[in-house]
């Protein structure tokens, strides 16, 4: 009896792995469908990082070339690179705007009709567009970093490098889940743009997008850390940078996991408050 | 037992009341009304299983929302309903596997991929082992007669082509009830014929239960045998097609061929004229006059040929609709709980 629950579990399992797969796999060939708007999209997000090299170049030249809260010119521009990496994984173009659509005009009637769970699908969805926009991207990334080598300090060691991959991958975990608990507001307001809007005020200052959070004075600092945001572009790149280490690099990590299980926790919440706020009143 | 019992189910919503106007657009910031509309005011219903049933009614009489209902999308507010036993607003995943749900304007495809793809996925959904999956999806496949167009991107498809994916794509995993909320809306004859042949053929082979609803009446006589009419949300006809016809018309459509080239001056006398076309006439006539008037006819005019027919099926449901409207219950009403309800 036992085991014959266990075997029939496990087949449950096999079955779902195989269901997340083929989703996967569908999600990679979509994605592959528009190779000119994935070309370019690769390239156009170069542009603004060089307008801001510019920027502090500009600064800094004004500035006698002194550095600026702890950080020299080539520590700008080698924190710049390493946020675009950041958010190489923890951005999610269209995620909540695309949920508060469907549920608007009614394309999330599916996942109450077919036995498919929407965050789970939409999760494989967006990981396959990354890995989609990976192995597209690695190659002018490659060239932008050998280029800008001169930049850096050098490679940082190896525990800290796996710190840092960690650190990317629990990004885009947090991203997902914070963008798809936003996105899941629409089930209670119909319009949500302006509100996403100022999300992405905040995110672009508080995850460190804009400049490195340390350079926030005291208050400031304590403040914007202690939300989820810097965690989606600015703790990576300070790690690779060796400006987190020892118990902060352990306490920072377990903070960032902290943060997914938070939103992943929530999201799931907000879902089946959504839901049944969406089968009371609209449908 | 029936395979779907419904007692006494209702669905209403509030709905914004917005008042006209700029000003009434701000003071709506504050302070907003709200009115009850009531979608769905207890519906009573019981289908067996391999019936093909038609839900007719005007817009926003409450179609949608009871389809809506029966697929666990929306939870009542009062009543009690079971399809195949399971209460279908709980949306347990035993139940999801066992019904579709086809929406004439929403598409569950791919866009970008070939529906081949989409079918693949619905294969891992719905966990349908790899033989009957390819077995069922060849069978409706070539029912369809869709395979050319299976490697090609949803999005090149016509809209008939892409409503024949949908189909298959519900099909799948071999549902044993089938909802389909207009179907074969802005299809061409042809590919409304298509569906319909398509719809016919595999509810006898398969002898699944399906819910449909439609504003063609062509869908509805060729596929359904029984008809339930719902008005305001209430059930206000539930029999066979030809029934309503004895119930809600008075009158028969008489033809008349004349000999000679002209129709008699005093034709107005038999019946109300329809369409003079000499030597052709078409008549009006009462119900219980036919035979009366018939004879006199016959004694009194010469005529070539004669037919005579029930008023057309689709007059019968305009008038009848009309007649429902003219009722105390504002139309408006159930208008709002439709667009509520998008």
């Amino acid at each position: 009896m036992d085991a014959a629950a266990t075997a029939s579990r496990s087949a449950g399992w096999f079955a779902q792995a195989r269901t997340w797969w083929t989703m996967l796999r569908l999600s990679l060939e979509e994605r592959l469908v528009y190779r000119g708007d994935f070309a370019l999209g690769t390239f156009m997000r170069f542009l603004p990082i060089v307008t801001q090299i510019f920027l502090w170049a500009a600064i800094f030249a004004a500035n006698g070339d002194r550095p600026i809260a702890g950080y020299s010119y080539p520590d700008f521009v080698a924190y710049y690179l390493l946020t675009m990496i950041s958010r190489a994984f923890s951005s999610m173009p269209g995620l909540s705007t695309n949920i508060a659509l469907e549920i608007r005009n009614g394309g999330v009637k599916r996942y109450l009709i077919q036995p498919i769970d929407m965050l789970g699908f939409l999760f494989l969805q967006r990981l396959a567009h990354k890995l989609v926009y990976y192995a597209v991207a690695c190659v002018p990334f490659a060239i932008v970093f050998f280029l800008c080598r001169g930049f850096f300090p050098g490679w940082p060691s190896l525990e800290v490098l796996a710190a840092y991959l960690l650190s990317l991958v629990l990004a885009f975990v947090l991203g997902f889940f914070l963008e798809a608990t936003l996105g899941m507001i629409g089930f209670w307001f119909l319009e949500v743009s302006s509100l996403f809007f100022v999300y992405m005020l905040f995110n672009f200052f508080c995850s460190g997008h804009m400049f490195p959070i340390d350079m926030l004075p005291g208050v400031w600092k304590t403040l914007v850390s202690s939300t989820p945001l810097p965690y989606l572009a600015y703790f990576p790149a300070a790690v690779f940078l060796g400006k987190i280490q020892g118990a902060e690099l352990v306490n920072g990590l377990i903070i960032e996991l902290a943060w997914v299980i938070f939103f992943m926790v929530l999201s799931r919440v907000v879902f089946t408050q959504g839901v049944r706020r969406y089968s009371a009143f609209g449908g | 037992m029936a395979i779907i019992e419904i007692h006494g189910l209702a669905k209403s919503y509030r709905v914004y009341q917005k008042k006209e106007g700029l000003l009434a657009s701000l003071s709506g910031l504050w302070r907003r009304e709200y009115r009850e509309v009531h979608a769905v005011r207890g519906i009573d219903l019981a289908v067996e299983q391999g019936e093909f049933v038609a839900f007719l009614g005007p817009n926003g009489a409450g179609k949608t929302t009871t389809l809506k209902l029966l697929s666990g999308v929306i939870h009542p507010t009062a009543g009690t309903a079971q399809v195949m036993g399971f209460v279908p607003w709980k949306r347990e995943n035993a139940y999801r596997r066992r019904f579709a749900l086809v929406m004439g304007q929403k598409n569950q495809l791919w866009w970008d991929l070939p529906a081949q793809e989409s079918f693949r996925l619905h294969q891992q959904i719905y966990r349908i082992d790899p033989a009957s999956f390819a077995r069922t999806r060849d069978e409706l496949v070539d029912l369809l007669d869709v395979r050319r167009l299976l490697a090609q991107p949803v999005r090149e498809l016509s809209l008939g082509e892409r409503m024949k994916m949908e189909l298959i794509a519900a099909l799948l995993h071999s549902p044993e009830v089938l909802f389909l909320d207009e179907p074969t809306i802005g299809l061409d004859v042809v590919a409304q014929h298509n569906i319909q042949r398509f719809l016919r053929h595999y509810q006898q082979l398969r002898q699944i239960t399906i819910l449909l609803t439609s504003h063609y009446m062509k869908d509805v006589v060729a596929l359904c045998r029984r008809v339930v009419i719902i008005a305001h949300g209430e059930v206000v006809y539930d029999g066979s097609l030809a029934g309503i016809t004895d119930r809600f018309s008075d009158h028969k459509i008489v033809s008349l061929q004349f000999s000679g080239d002209s129709l008699p001056p005093n034709l107005a006398n038999y019946g109300e004229v329809l369409e003079a076309n000499p030597p052709k006439a078409r008549l009006r006539v009462s119900r219980a006059v036919v035979p009366v008037i018939l004879s006199r006819l016959l004694a009194e005019q010469t005529i070539e040929d004669v037919s005579v027919e029930d008023q057309p099926l689709e007059e019968v449901i305009a008038a009848m609709f009309l007649t429902i409207k003219g009722q105390n219950q504002p139309p408006a009403d159930a208008a709002a709980a439709l667009s509520a309800s998008r």
